[in-house]
């Protein structure tokens, strides 16, 4: 009787712990929706309001009619296209290296390397060759430089998921007539559908997110919706509605897209590491 | 790899099957599925590296007309550039305390979560969140909770306080670390957290059972089971955490821009401002390339430790 009271405690206690945690981390999130909806005055209340006096869409309104919104179009192009591309050729490397051991441990370690030079150092002389090639502030420029920086990703990744499925069907296709393209097209790929889409998914947020590569590389043309929201900082005048609805607008298709990528979340963000 | 031409290998890494009739042509198909993908990592991973050396070893500036090649006087200046090594000294502060505020901080909440809770799982959706958010969008909306009368910290502050708070979080130069660390360690304590309950949740049920039958404490069990079968999945962990900390600039960037002054310029941050902003293009590449040089030491460093203590 009394160890059963004293679990019933424990869970309580964890429960309410799981609660107070969950309110602490999502807070700022709902401040930042919160902002959005919000009338100026209400913004530059004080003390702060918690909550908005009512739901107004004025400040997307603004961002829609002044044509700041088309900056997610353009991060929509570039993550969008730039998954694609490093996608496509990530995969057939990858299947190289799954199944033929190309290059061997060696390559496979050299691409990997690659994913850890820091942005920064790449980024310089990128830019230093883009202003020769006419390539700054282009959707080309950017789409080209996401597909090779993700490109490590997508390789290590789906390399994994290639080596989870077992090769006989591939062999059994062979023996079919099928041909090398064949059999990639139409048996390996198809069972790795949902890796590739998983992979797919963390790709384009990456893209998606990628602030400094968008800062040096776009001027107005191609800017990026994290570009944008940096356009409202400065001095004393921040425009603190902006930056919410167009933080907001940023945000929310990632949360709507992964929501549906729970299952591969940690195998995604740790670099397929850790399965999960 | 010894292995025969042609055979495909599974995951145990053992050829499973004969060479095909085919099998003398998988050497071309093999190296034209990865000669695409190599080619655009040499355009974009070699390339800006040999171009980086060629010109730190000139002179080019804003300013300059002489563009010629000076040998190592960009070498020179690195070594004389106070602001460069403080960069170098505030990214490393960074590192030291984040990551493991957020190692110790992600474990603890993967322990609370590794046991029953109701609802588990929606906690867990929910809590991922902050890792999905874009770094600059994040740096954004602390630096509007931050603000000294509009924001919401200080008004808790306040109120914990009883008195009417206004602290300068990105102004005052004892408050900009706890600010942007603050920053930092809501968004990627989540990501400790899930890849540490994931790792929390492969270990063995039966040896933490036999451990609590023998009447061993939480904390030999913890260290003498827990802690080595997680172990692996802590050191990716750390290596993934501790190289995005070391190219720490949007939260930083959308908090301070490096400031008060140069406070909390960041490595990356102080190449931005050197090559983007003050144009000194050769000298830029010449950090770039110091960089370059330092991290992949770090790595290989980091990489001999883990395998030792495996």
């Amino acid at each position: 009787m009394k160890i059963r009271a004293r679990r019933r405690l424990a869970l309580v206690l964890r429960t309410g712990a799981a609660v107070a945690l969950t309110l602490a981390f999502l807070f700022p999130i709902y401040w930042l929706f919160m902002i959005s909806f919000k009338t100026p005055d209400e913004i530059f209340a004080y003390p702060p309001k918690w909550w908005p006096g009512q739901i107004n869409f004025a400040n997307y309104a603004v961002l829609f009619k002044d044509g700041d919104a088309t900056t997610v179009w353009n991060s929509l192009v570039i993550a969008g296209v730039s998954t694609l591309v490093s996608m496509f050729l990530g995969s057939l490397a990858a299947y190289s290296l799954a199944r033929f051991r190309t290059g061997g441990e060696h390559l496979a370690n050299w691409i990997i390397s690659q994913r850890m030079v820091p942005p920064i150092a790449i980024v310089f002389p990128i830019f230093l060759l883009y202003v020769w090639l006419g390539w700054v502030d282009t959707y080309v420029g950017l789409i080209l430089l996401y597909s090779a920086f993700n490109l490590p990703y997508v390789i290590w990744m789906m390399r994994g998921f290639i080596l989870d499925i077992p090769p006989a069907l591939e062999e059994a296709a062979l023996v079919d007539g099928y041909t090398r393209w064949q059999v990639l097209w139409k048996v390996v790929f198809p069972m790795c559908r949902a890796g590739l889409f998983a992979t797919a998914i963390f790709t384009f947020v990456f893209a998606w997110n990628e602030f400094l590569f968008a800062l040096v590389l776009t001027r107005t043309e191609v800017a990026t919706y994290t570009v944008q929201v940096t356009h409202y900082f400065g001095g004393q005048s921040n425009f603190w509605a902006k930056i919410s609805a167009m933080s907001v607008l940023g945000t929310l298709p990632v949360f709507v897209v992964v929501a549906f990528m729970q299952r591969y979340l940690v195998r995604g963000i740790s670099l397929g590491a850790v399965k999960g | 790899m010894s292995q025969r031409p042609g055979a495909l290998a599974g995951s145990d890494g053992a050829a499973v099957a004969p060479p095909t009739r085919r099998g003398v042509r998988t050497r071309g198909f093999r190296l034209a599925l990865v000669a695409p993908a190599i080619f655009v990592l040499l355009l974009v991973g070699v390339f800006p590296l040999v171009y980086l050396i060629v010109v730190s070893f000139q002179n080019i500036t804003m300013t300059d007309v002489d563009t010629g090649f000076q040998g190592l006087l960009n070498y020179r200046l690195l070594a004389t550039d106070g602001r460069l090594w403080e960069a170098l000294l505030h990214t490393l502060i960074f590192i030291a305390i984040a990551l493991p505020v957020e190692l110790i901080f992600g474990l603890a909440m993967a322990q609370l979560f590794i046991e029953r809770i109701p609802g588990r799982a929606v906690f867990v959706a929910l809590l991922v969140l902050p890792v999905l958010v874009s770094p600059i969008v994040a740096g954004a909306n602390w630096s509007l909770m931050f603000d000294n009368r509009f924001g919401p910290i200080n008004q808790i502050i306040g109120w914990l306080a009883g008195q009417e708070t206004a602290l300068l979080w990105t102004i005052r130069p004892t408050l900009v670390y706890p600010a942007i660390l603050v920053a930092e360690i809501w968004q990627w304590t989540p990501f400790m957290f899930l890849l540490l309950l994931a790792a929390l949740s492969g270990v063995d049920r039966s040896q933490l059972e036999a451990a609590a039958i023998d009447g061993a404490s939480w904390w030999r069990t913890f260290r003498k089971i827990v802690l080595p079968a997680i172990w692996p999945v802590i050191a990716v962990a750390v290596l993934i955490r501790g190289l995005d900390l070391f190219r720490l600039f949007d939260i930083v960037w959308a908090l301070t821009r490096g400031g008060p002054g140069t406070m909390t310029e960041t490595i990356s941050i102080f190449t931005y401002v050197k090559g983007f902003q003050q144009f000194e293009t050769s000298y830029t590449a010449a950090v770039a390339l110091l960089i370059i040089v330092l991290l992949s030491a770090a790595v290989f460093w980091a990489l001999k430790r883990v395998e030792l203590a495996r």
